[in-house]
């Protein structure tokens, strides 16, 4: 596969590969850039961060507590889409859901009257 | 009349950090928000991101807003929320209006500025073609979308790769639009690489580098739009143009410090920035009014934002209490490549000074050099350096020898 690596502005364009049992990582020019091209091959995960509906209207804002494997976050994203939590809902707290063997927190991060 | 040692105008992240410095600093402390609550434009970015180098752990917007909002709330610091900052007298009255309040006078010992930005507008960039319904600023919809709820379209087409866009691009595309083009003018993002790969090539969204639009297309609403690629000249390429249909066009193409209140008053603005020309307490040539976050000049990363408003709101209360000794200045100038450089002048004296710097094309494997006079005051390696990331370089103030020119060498 062929991405860009994140690690710094460099933005090196990395190609990996898996040759034999080894996976191969070439045009990166540090370290970094190796093990996040090889993260990236082997285990890609992402936090994800979407809206959760709010009892009689409005939407918070929150998280997965810890980033998720890449392909199941269209998943989650699709399980936050079916909740609604209360008006009381807070920064801070947790959901938990399970999902087809992916255990995961929701963590609310911002609600319409946070700050007020 | 309400008398305040410092008056905070905006209430995002540089405001808040402002507030928290100058009341740690002794000075009585207003905040004059003109939101239903404080935290700005981080209440709306619900992304990850923030606070890697300033918590040093990863959270969304309105947490590393919270975060703030929470140490405003721990001291005396008085929070004005729905309230307009209207002008700034002479004598350092600022005239605000507020639902709560009505007309407000504060007399301020020292003021600080922190307004942040506003979006440009298709008007701002002239945009060719009608002037339909569906075409939002990227911040906008992402107002919309993460606090009001609406989706502002369907089939979605963005201009620009400034980060907001990027951000939107996945975030349309999490709430089940189809983004199905971003196109840049310049040959480069003007975004962090990290949203290019995250919030674009994780969902297969196409970027057009050097394609601009030629012409919006629908009545009463967008129906759909015209682009080309670019010359070198930035002029569209009129013979290759393409149609893409679409319901909504988001903006993102570059923010406006909002310095609508020191405009006019006699203060040095930075013809680069758009913001004030300040010293390294971010203090403007008004003196007294100090100015930072994106209102001074537009970040990448609200880390920064808060550290340099800790530095003005520190100055602005040693200021209030005649403490603040502004001395002989050196003039900062940044050339052969180097957009600029801030603060643009900086007192002499002792101690580290930490300049900020942006770059005017990507360059790779060149060195960025701090003269002053007739010595150097720094000489570093990048391996890299590209409009889209703001750098930084320490330099001792105990060093300098004269005006200060910062510089690429290849």
């Amino acid at each position: 596969m062929n991405t860009i690596c994140i690690m710094c502005p460099m933005g090196c364009g990395l190609k990996i590969e898996k040759v034999g049992e080894e996976i191969r990582v070439s045009g990166n020019t540090c370290k970094r850039g190796e093990a996040y091209g090889k993260a990236e091959f082997t285990h890609p995960v992402r936090t994800v961060t979407t809206l959760i509906k709010l009892e009689g209207g409005g939407v918070a804002s929150c998280k997965t507590d810890a980033p998720v494997p890449k392909e199941r976050v269209s998943d989650v994203v699709a399980y936050i889409g079916t909740l609604t939590i209360g008006r009381d809902a807070k920064i801070g707290d947790r959901l938990h859901a399970s999902l087809d063997g992916l255990e995961t927190d929701i963590v609310i991060t911002g609600t319409p009257t946070s700050g007020c | 009349m309400r008398e305040y040692d410092v008056v905070v105008i905006g209430g995002g992240p540089a405001g808040m950090a402002a507030a928290i410095a100058a009341c740690d600093g002794g000075a009585k402390t207003l905040i004059l928000e003109r939101d239903v609550r404080l935290g700005g434009i981080l209440n709306q970015c619900i992304h990850q991101g923030f606070g890697l180098h300033y918590f040093k752990e990863e959270m969304t917007g309105p947490e590393y807003a919270d975060r703030f909002r929470k140490e405003v709330e721990k001291r005396d610091i008085d929070v004005m929320l729905e309230a307009m900052a209207l002008a700034i007298g002479e004598d350092r009255t600022v005239t605000a209006l507020s639902p709560e309040y009505g007309l407000v006078k504060a007399k301020a010992g020292a003021i600080v500025l922190a307004m942040g930005c506003r979006e440009r507008t298709a008007g701002a960039i002239a945009l060719p073609g009608t002037r339909p319904a569906g075409i939002y600023t990227a911040g906008m919809a992402q107002k919309l979308c993460n606090i009001d709820g609406y989706l502002v379209g369907k089939e979605v087409v963005i201009l620009g790769s400034g980060d907001i866009g990027l951000i939107m691009a996945r975030r349309m595309t999490t709430e089940g639009a189809k983004v199905k083009l971003v196109l840049e003018l310049m040959p480069y993002s003007s975004g962090l690489k990290r949203n290019i790969v995250q919030c674009l090539d994780d969902y297969g969204i196409p970027i057009k580098y050097s394609h601009t639009i030629t012409r919006v297309v629908g009545s009463p609403r967008i129906e759909g739009l015209y682009y080309a690629p670019v010359g070198t000249d930035r002029k569209p390429i009129l013979d290759n143009e393409q149609f893409v249909s679409c319901d909504a066009l988001l903006l993102s193409v570059g923010l406006i410090p909002e310095n609508d209140l020191i405009n006019g008053s006699g203060v040095e603005m930075s013809p680069v920035t758009n913001g004030a020309a300040v010293d390294e307490n971010r203090m403007t040539t008004l003196d007294g009014v100090f100015s930072c976050g994106n209102v001074l000049h537009v970040h990448d990363l609200v880390d920064n934002v808060s550290q340099e408003a800790l530095i003005a709101g520190s100055a602005a209360a040693r200021y209030a209490k005649g403490e603040l000794k502004s001395g002989e200045c050196v003039n900062v100038a940044a050339k052969d490549g180097v957009r600029y450089a801030l603060p643009q002048r900086i007192n002499r004296g002792e101690g580290k000074v930490r300049l900020f710097f942006r770059v005017d094309n990507v360059y790779k494997g060149v060195r960025l050099v701090v003269e002053s006079g007739s010595k150097t005051l720094s000489n570093r390696k990048f391996q890299m350096l590209a409009p889209g990331e703001m750098g930084s370089v320490d330099i001792e103030r105990s060093d300098i020898d004269g005006d200060i020119v910062v510089r690429l060498e290849k």
